[in-house]
């Protein structure tokens, strides 16, 4: 095997015993990107000389026997974590020169877990798609089929942990933007509790739904990374003071005796029936392993698109006006005056699924439509969120597909949005109830795409994602695959 | 047609907090451009704000002074709009969930008492400034303001005269300094309105259509922008035209208002709650402890001083509209124990002195123990009111005590009788011809003689003292 295929515990062994260097592992994985990025197009920004550096120093500090868990680890980073002096474009032609002043908080406390950042990756746009095409810097391709997607928007962080461009990355979650394209790449993508990670340095999609989460190869990395990325901030208003458990404790344990809930309405028409025929297998697998499988319902589940698509635009519509062109970032030239200035600046800065949504966020909101829409959204919201408490009364977690159909071919659903809408189907409603979620692989289909499995659990209860995870990763076996790229 | 004007507020007071309101920077105004700025102030892509408890406080504070209800949840959100010194294209303000409601402050306008309602009071950020080069098509933005607390406190439409209008400001002006929750500049912008005004015939229960006025930079250009407003308002009425909704401007050079914006033309907020802040929980030990540190407010301490001092209310009204004055007057009158006489020095020569050279009564160089040693040794007749007045004079300048001016001087009154005897027999002895006339009826000499003696003592003889004495002696008793 080489370095680069290996996760964070196979590597934290080996830099602990001395077999290998954070050097050689970060040479690892700079010779496989040399060796694959062209085709797949996980980055942005490659860091390899502040990579190098990083991990020139990680030696020093594990000659010296000063070792954090993320020490010599090459991570990637999704370009709208905002990295002091490193561009961070958001994928967006506004802010392809924009050079943040300062460190997001997940960058502090990945810096200070030692961890090695290997460069900034694809997304799309202000993180709004499910594919990565609509990123100003062109299409990220899946790397078990270069011809599909690889999902989104983090398809990036995605792709670079599945083709083994870094060893685990960083993405953000606001409506499955973590959880479906490590679905349909087949590796472990968690979106943390609201207020669990920091978002203060993540820019802004929609506030009361976005949420950091990690990129990892197995569950156990998992744990590592929300050991590092969890915890409260004081610089940001809606972050939680809960106290943050030691995740790894959670891998390995038994799930006897769990009460797993199925809701009815995640099992409708329309999903793909190797999907289908998948997450049937995994639910087996669960009840071999001492869990009790139950019907529940979730009974607002129909409107979650709906009050998606009007809460987040109209957030994003609010968060993407500071995009003006008078202070960084892309500016029109020969403009006539100030309104002039704004409208070619916007224009010409933002692509068009950008635009749509500021639109629909702008009329959602506008006089006399604000009840019709933002407040009723918001009301169908609580429901939703309801739903979900009562059906912990009754479960522990829930299991549902991450998306209805394995990754789709590039440019298959660019001319439809509403279809596009319709893969973070299944992803969407945890956002909106603020509840963590992951997904992990859970087979192939016949022609070889991964399949992802989603588990849900109550507010701060990421331990319980991560105990099941790891109890189906071990008892599931899953072959091992690596795409042929 | 006799017509009735109907006026709403709009006040905007800087909050005196060192930070601003959801980052570290300084509020200070003046520096360099853009000195006082960090990533969330600028409105850097991924920032978020966090609210400084101080702004709330302070805000609450401004509640209770003028009898608002404090709700038990508040929250912040959004209002978005376009423009450079608003970096990030939204305010954030308070809009459906403000901190405090249902208000009240009262006016004294020509001995005729009004009741105004305030219909909320909440907390905002101010935005930079704009400052346009005079030699180039290009304009700069300052961010040094953007982020600074303010509160906005809505008045009712209660107001009936732009003196009602002017007479408010003035009320909510000297609350939010005596508070010492906003420092009341109106030049500088810390305390900033804008007015909402209409007329109707004289019974009418509907509101005319209002227009809004902007751009007053004092108490005098409120007043006057009113009053031109009024006087426009009723002309077009007159005349046949209708006031429409709109936005006007005041030009101070013009003296006149100009139209800004219609109302076709006025921004949709599209407010909504900010997803990035929580709301505000107040309980009643907040709000306790908040009430149990209010400092005595104007209107109490103008009445505390009618009663406990007996000075005029008048007196009352000019010594506590600044609470610095109202505290020197006091500190006086524990020294002294003459209310009266410390009212009239203060508000004589003392504000004159401070008056001419544009001071105000914390730079004042004469102590309240040296007024006081002045007004107590007046009583004890040691030195007459007219070289007091010299005597203060020489304080201020000097910033002596009165004992030692009087030393170096010589300014100590003659008291001693046989000295004055003396000095009038002469004087007597000295002018036979208006002693006979004023024996022969013509007591306006009395003056006549009382300006010999003064001017033989040089102006040193107690003055009561030589009244006496000469009546008695003028008599020939």
């Amino acid at each position: 095997m080489e370095l680069h295929q290996l996760t964070i515990h196979e590597l934290q062994e080996k830099i602990k015993k001395g077999s290998v260097s954070a050097t050689q592992v970060t040479e690892s994985v700079f010779s496989r990107i040399d060796a694959v990025e062209e085709r797949v197009h996980s980055y942005i920004r490659l860091m390899k000389e502040e990579a190098l550096a990083t991990a020139a120093k990680a030696d020093e500090n594990i000659k010296n026997g000063n070792i954090k868990p993320l020490t010599g680890i090459p991570i990637a980073l999704k370009d709208l974590i905002c990295t002091k002096g490193i561009t961070t474009t958001c994928g967006s032609h506004i802010l392809h020169n924009f050079i943040p002043p300062y460190n997001a908080t997940v960058i502090e406390k990945l810096t200070a877990a030692g961890a090695v950042f290997v460069g900034k990756t694809n997304m799309d746009e202000f993180a709004m798609g499910s594919s990565t095409e609509t990123s100003y810097f062109g299409p990220t391709r899946n790397p078990w089929d270069l011809e599909r997607i690889p999902g989104g928007s983090s398809g990036g962080s995605a792709t670079a942990v599945a083709a083994d461009e870094c060893i685990a990355s960083i993405g953000s979650d606001t409506g499955g933007s973590i959880r479906q394209p490590a679905a349909l790449c087949g590796i472990v993508g968690m979106k943390p509790t609201y207020g669990r990670v920091s978002r203060f340095g993540l820019i802004a999609f929609a506030s009361s739904l976005d949420q950091i989460g990690p990129f990892t190869k197995d569950v156990e990395d998992c744990a590592i990374m929300m050991n590092v990325l969890a915890g409260f901030d004081s610089r940001e208003s809606t972050s939680v003071p809960a106290e943050v458990p030691d995740y790894r404790q959670f891998t390995g344990r038994d799930i006897k005796g769990w009460r797993i809930g199925i809701p009815k309405e995640y099992f409708v028409e329309g999903i793909d029936p190797e999907v289908n025929a998948a997450i049937k297998k995994a639910i087996s697998v669960i009840e071999q392993n001492g869990g009790q499988c139950v019907d529940i319902t979730l009974p607002h589940t129909q409107y979650c698109l709906a009050v998606y698509y009007i809460i987040a635009p109209a957030e994003a519509c609010s968060n993407l006006a500071r995009y003006d062109g008078v202070r960084y970032g892309f500016r029109a030239n020969d403009v006539r005056d100030l309104l002039d200035m704004y409208k070619k600046t916007r224009m010409q800065g933002f692509g068009a699924e950008v635009k749509r949504r500021i639109m629909i966020g702008t009329y959602a909101l506008s006089a006399g439509y604000y009840d019709a829409y933002y407040k009723k959204a918001s009301q169908v919201r609580a429901l939703i969120k309801r739903d979900f408490e009562k059906a912990f009364k009754n479960c522990d977690v829930i299991l549902t597909p991450t998306t209805p159909t394995p990754a789709f071919k590039i440019g298959e659903k660019t001319d439809n949005p509403l279809q596009m809408y319709l893969s973070d189907i299944f992803t969407i409603s945890t956002n909106l109830a603020g509840i963590p979620g992951i997904s992990i692989p859970c087979g192939f289909t016949s022609g070889g795409l991964p399949i992802g499995m989603q588990f849900l659990s109550s507010h701060f209860e990421e331990g319980k994602l991560i105990q099941i995870a790891s109890a189906y990763e071990k008892s599931a076996k899953i072959e091992k695959r690596r795409p042929s790229l | 047609m006799e017509f009735e004007t109907v006026i709403g507020l709009e006040v905007h007071a800087q909050m005196l907090t060192d930070t601003k309101i959801f980052c570290g920077c300084s509020t200070k105004f003046g520096g360099a451009p853009n000195s006082h700025t960090c990533p969330v102030c600028l409105g850097m892509p991924g920032v978020l704000p966090v609210l400084n408890k101080k702004v709330v406080e302070y805000a609450m504070r401004m509640a209770l002074a003028t009898n608002c209800e404090i709700n038990k949840s508040c929250s912040f959100a959004r209002k978005n709009y376009f423009y450079p010194d608003l970096p990030k294209g939204y305010q954030i303000s308070q809009y459906a969930y403000p901190l405090a409601e249902h208000g009240y402050v009262f006016l004294n306008v020509n001995g005729e008492q009004a009741k105004i309602g305030i219909t909320r009071i909440h907390m905002e950020e101010d935005a930079g400034k704009l400052m346009h080069d005079e030699h180039n098509p290009s304009s700069y933005v300052d961010l040094n303001r953007t982020g600074v607390p303010l509160i906005e406190i809505v008045s009712e439409p209660d107001m009936r005269s732009s003196e009602e209008a002017a007479d408010y400001l003035k009320r909510l002006h000297e609350i939010l300094v005596y508070l010492e929750i906003c420092d009341g500049n109106m030049e500088e912008g810390s305390f900033r309105c804008d007015a909402n005004i209409s007329i109707r015939p004289k019974g009418q229960k509907e509101f005319g259509t209002r227009t809004e006025l902007k751009n007053m930079n004092s108490f005098r250009n409120v007043q006057r922008a009113l009053d031109y407003e009024i006087k426009r308002q009723q002309y077009l009425v007159e005349n046949g035209g209708t006031v429409i909704q709109e936005t006007r401007l005041w030009d101070d050079a013009q003296g006149a208002t100009n139209s800004m914006r219609s109302k076709e033309e006025a921004h949709d907020y599209r407010y909504f709650p900010d997803p990035d802040l929580v709301p505000i929980l107040v309980d009643d030990a907040w709000v306790a402890k908040i009430r149990k540190d209010l400092p005595e407010l104007p209107l109490t301490k103008r009445e505390r001083f009618v009663k406990d001092y007996r000075i005029p209310a008048y007196d009352a009204g000019v010594l506590t509209a600044d609470k610095a004055l109202a505290n020197y007057y006091e500190e006086v009158v524990m020294f002294c124990s003459q209310p009266k006489a410390a009212s009239n020095w203060i508000m004589g020569d003392v504000m004159r002195f401070l008056n001419e050279e544009k001071r105000d009564i914390r730079q004042c160089p004469i102590t309240a123990k040296s007024l006081a040693d002045m007004i107590r040794l007046i009583d004890e007749g040691a030195i007459s009111g007219k070289m007091a007045k010299e005597i203060v004079e020489d304080i201020y300048k000097t910033g002596k005590t009165p004992q030692t001016i009087i030393k170096e001087k010589g300014l100590v009154q003659i008291t001693d009788e046989g000295e004055l005897i003396k000095s009038i027999t002469s004087i007597i002895k000295a002018n036979p011809n208006q002693l006979a006339d004023y024996r022969g009826g013509k007591e306006k000499l009395f003056g006549f003689f009382v300006g010999q003696v003064m001017k033989a003592t040089h102006g040193k003889a107690n003055p009561q003292l030589v009244n006496e004495l000469l009546k008695k002696m003028l008599a020939g008793q």
